[in-house]
């Protein structure tokens, strides 16, 4: 049959679906002409945008990295296991190598001897990556805020896109966060990023003050630090 | 005269606070430690020793070896507006409720103290904190520096004078390349395992030193969770504002294990009796949470073993979720309950009571089937058993000299469980048993836990009979409790109680403020993990994977 006009039973569906039974018995096997194709008629191709096309795959298979820093871990293990299955949404292998992860769950407390790595593991990841925040501690540093070594949050320390309140969030949480990360990520939507970062540095090129000069005996000129100012954070 | 200190076989069996084998003489024990001590004080706990700085050692060892005070329980370091002060807590593997403490004060000009840790291996990781967070230090420690903050660190956090808003500077260096110098002299390499590594349960750091295959030295370095539960503690209020931050302590669902170690120090401050409902509500909600855990340990344990999110692991979560379904139904949460409060707990089960009862009912009566099952898939594997029997040994002599405690101290023969030693909440009205091995291995230590939760069980089983028979106008779930607690000045405790991993205990001194003056957490897995390198000297890399996770350590624990 010709697809220049579109089949009956699909304008009348009513109709007895024999046609395919028909087309095999007779000399032209139709069963590759797939109903999609004979809907679009005379043109079967979509038309989209390469970039439209990239978020949408991108958004509907997301690899997340493995990564428990606290007690969210907990519940982001049961988000990955039996009862809530997150690879029901396109987005629960966890991986874990950064080198092979599109998302980063951070899930916990992020005190000062952590960001440095963190942030190191961020890095490792591949373009396009993204950072879903699990529970208070690391959207402001929760129930430890006022505590001498915990850092104000990841978004001191790296661009984050999705905040999930809770402490810990449920599971439920946990996935509608990550629901709406591909939602927008399908969108090609893109988050502002306010980050205030503490940034590795070099020892070298930081300003020197009286912790610097004091320092200056112990640590390489070379050598990566991140420099907290405390009194500024939230 | 140090006869009657020696362990008892009878007290043992039967501790019971009457017998006299079981009460310490102090007076014969100054006797004994002679001019070393400088004055006694009265703890509310037990009776402390103010010993010269230059004579810690000596006190110790006497203590140790001829009155036989052979578990070093924790150090407590604190600063005060004169002096700083370095408390020993000692216990009895044999009767944890003889004990004794050790103060050893020193000037604030010059805070050098002897250390305890030729003494007990322990209290290497112990001053170590105490240097880190009071700056205390010890002499003769074989390796004095900083343990939980970064190397850079400015200031002792938990002293008097320190300024929380001043900046720091904390190094990011990059991994040793064992590969950059030239290797064919020397075979062997560093290895770093974590702190972002999946076999590390959170954020750990192994220092891994390997020749071939096989671990020469394993340094864990920790600090990575440390998020100042102590200074947390001790800026909040005793009534209300403390209970929280137990529950995140030891985050594998063990969170009314640790509110009851706050509870019942607390209670033991300010003398408050809590109501036997509450108390059987307690026990219940507690062992509810220690299957929780040691479920979690199980899964994430074969998760290292076999490496993969494969069906066992998928298991232990699907039970896991079954409890706390339970816990949520009585507490209200998933996972930081906050269900109990000083004096009782904070609501009554759930109503309607049969239907509660029955959802856990029906747990219990579907958990021997989920044991049979377990047993099948994991502890008569012979994979398995190839990875775990006789890995990661340790025996009860050096456990004891690293303060091991919990499910890892019992897997190596120590009979010791606070539960039934020294005994709080309903436990001693309740027919369970403390389960041991003799192994001493990874594989003992599964099998240690997974016993442990048909015990659990039975005491669950036994508390629902009770509160089920319980008349319904005497539930009562709290005390008479006043709104706000003053304890009395410089009043010092240290109790402790059986969390999923050990021996959970908390020192408070109060100052006669509605907040602590200082609070320390004993925290079983630091302590436990301290042990690690013994265990893992000489075996192989996988073996010590194995061994990490049989530890079944929870780095919020350990860090605190």
């Amino acid at each position: 049959m010709s697809s220049d006009h579109p089949r009956d039973d699909i304008i009348d569906t009513t109709a007895p679906q024999t046609k395919t039974r028909e087309d095999r018995m007779s000399e032209v096997d139709s069963r590759f002409n797939s109903t999609l194709r004979e809907a679009f008629g005379s043109t079967p191709f979509v038309l989209t945008k390469f970039d439209a096309f990239m978020d949408w795959v991108r958004g509907s298979s997301m690899f997340m990295l493995q990564f428990g820093i606290a007690c969210c871990s907990i519940e982001m293990m049961h988000t990955y296991a039996v009862k809530h299955d997150l690879d029901r949404f396109g987005s629960g292998v966890p991986r874990a190598s950064p080198r092979q992860a599109d998302v980063m769950i951070v899930p916990g407390t992020i005190v000062s001897k952590f960001a440095p790595r963190m942030k190191r593991v961020y890095d490792q990841m591949p373009e396009p990556k993204f950072v879903v925040n699990m529970g208070s501690c690391s959207t402001s540093g929760g129930p430890f805020q006022q505590g001498y070594n915990v850092v104000k949050g990841a978004e001191e320390v790296i661009p984050v896109d999705i905040h999930i309140p809770g402490c810990p969030p449920r599971p439920e949480a946990l996935v509608y966060g990550i629901a709406k990360l591909q939602e927008r990520v399908k969108n090609g939507e893109t988050s502002p990023v306010t980050v205030k970062p503490y940034e590795l540095e070099q020892f070298g090129d930081l300003e020197k003050d009286e912790l610097v000069e004091k320092l200056a005996d112990d640590i390489d000129e070379e050598t990566l630090v991140m420099r907290y100012n405390w009194a500024d954070s939230p | 005269m140090s006869q009657t200190e020696e362990p008892d076989e009878e007290a043992v069996e039967e501790p019971d606070p009457a017998d006299p084998a079981g009460v310490v003489d102090y007076d014969a024990l100054e006797a004994l430690l002679g001019d070393a001590v400088v004055r006694r004080e009265r703890h509310l706990n037990a009776e402390a020793f103010v010993v010269r700085a230059d004579r810690v050692q000596d006190a110790l060892s006497t203590l140790r070896t001829e009155a036989g005070f052979d578990h070093l329980s924790n150090v407590t370091a604190q600063e005060y507006h004169d002096r700083f002060e370095s408390i020993y807590h000692l216990k009895k593997y044999d009767d944890p409720t003889q004990e004794v403490s050790v103060v050893v004060p020193t000037s604030r000009d010059n805070p050098v103290s002897e250390s305890a840790e030729p003494v007990f291996r322990t209290a290497d990781w112990h001053e170590r904190e105490a240097y880190d967070l009071v700056g205390i230090d010890y002499d003769d420690h074989p390796d004095l520096r900083r343990i939980l903050l970064p190397e850079t660190w400015q200031g002792h956090p938990l002293g008097r004078d320190y300024n929380q808003d001043k900046p720091q500077i904390v190094e990011f260096e990059e991994n040793v390349n064992p590969l950059a110098d030239d290797h064919r002299e020397s075979d062997t390499m560093l290895v770093n395992i974590g702190p972002h590594h999946p076999a590390t349960h959170g954020v750990l750091h192994l220092e891994t030193v390997l020749d071939g295959e096989t671990v020469l030295d394993v340094e864990p370095d920790i600090g990575y969770l440390h998020r100042c539960e102590e200074q947390m503690a001790q800026s909040g209020t005793y009534r209300h504002q403390i209970m929280p931050y137990p529950d995140r302590w030891d985050y594998g669902s063990a969170g009314i294990l640790n509110e009851w170690a706050y509870a019942r120090v607390a209670e033991d401050l300010n003398d408050i009796e809590v109501p036997e409902y509450a108390q059987v509500v307690r026990t219940m909600s507690a062992e509810l949470c220690r299957i929780a855990a040691h479920l979690l340990a199980l899964g994430t344990f074969c998760l290292d073993i076999y490496g993969d999110f494969t069906a066992i692991f998928m298991y232990a979560m699907r039970d896991r979720e079954v409890v706390q379904n339970i816990l949520e139904d009585l507490t209200g949460q998933r996972m930081m309950f906050n269900y109990l409060r000083l004096g009782g707990v904070v609501w009554d089960l759930p109503e309607p009571r049969e239907e509660f009862f029955a959802t856990v009912r029906e747990f219990l009566d579907d958990l021997p089937n989920r044991v049979d099952e377990y047993h099948d898939l994991i502890t008569e594997n012979e994979l398995f058993q190839l990875r775990t029997v006789g890995t990661g040994e340790i025996d009860a002599e050096t456990a004891k000299q690293y303060g091991v405690t919990g499910p890892v101290a019992r897997a190596s023969g120590i009979d010791y469980d606070l539960r039934r030693d020294d005994p709080y909440g309903y436990y001693e009205n309740l027919d369970w048993d403390v389960i041991t091995d003799d192994g001493g291995d990874n594989y003992s230590r599964l099998l240690v836990r997974m016993r442990e939760v048909e015990q659990s069980a039975r005491i669950i089983q036994q508390c629902v009979d009770l509160l089920e028979e319980w008349p319904e106008d005497e539930r009562e779930i709290q005390a008479n409790v006043p709104r706000t607690l003053n304890p009395e000045p410089d009043a010092e405790v240290y109790r402790a109680v059986e969390g999923a991993k050990g021996e959970l205990g908390i020192y408070i001194r109060s100052d006669g403020t509605d907040k602590p003056a200082r609070f320390k957490i004993r925290s079983p897995c630091f302590s436990n993990l301290q042990a690690l390198p013994e265990m893992s000297r000489g075996e192989y890399i996988p073996d010590l994977v194995a061994t990490l996770g049989s530890l079944d350590i929870i780095l919020g624990e350990v860090d605190r």
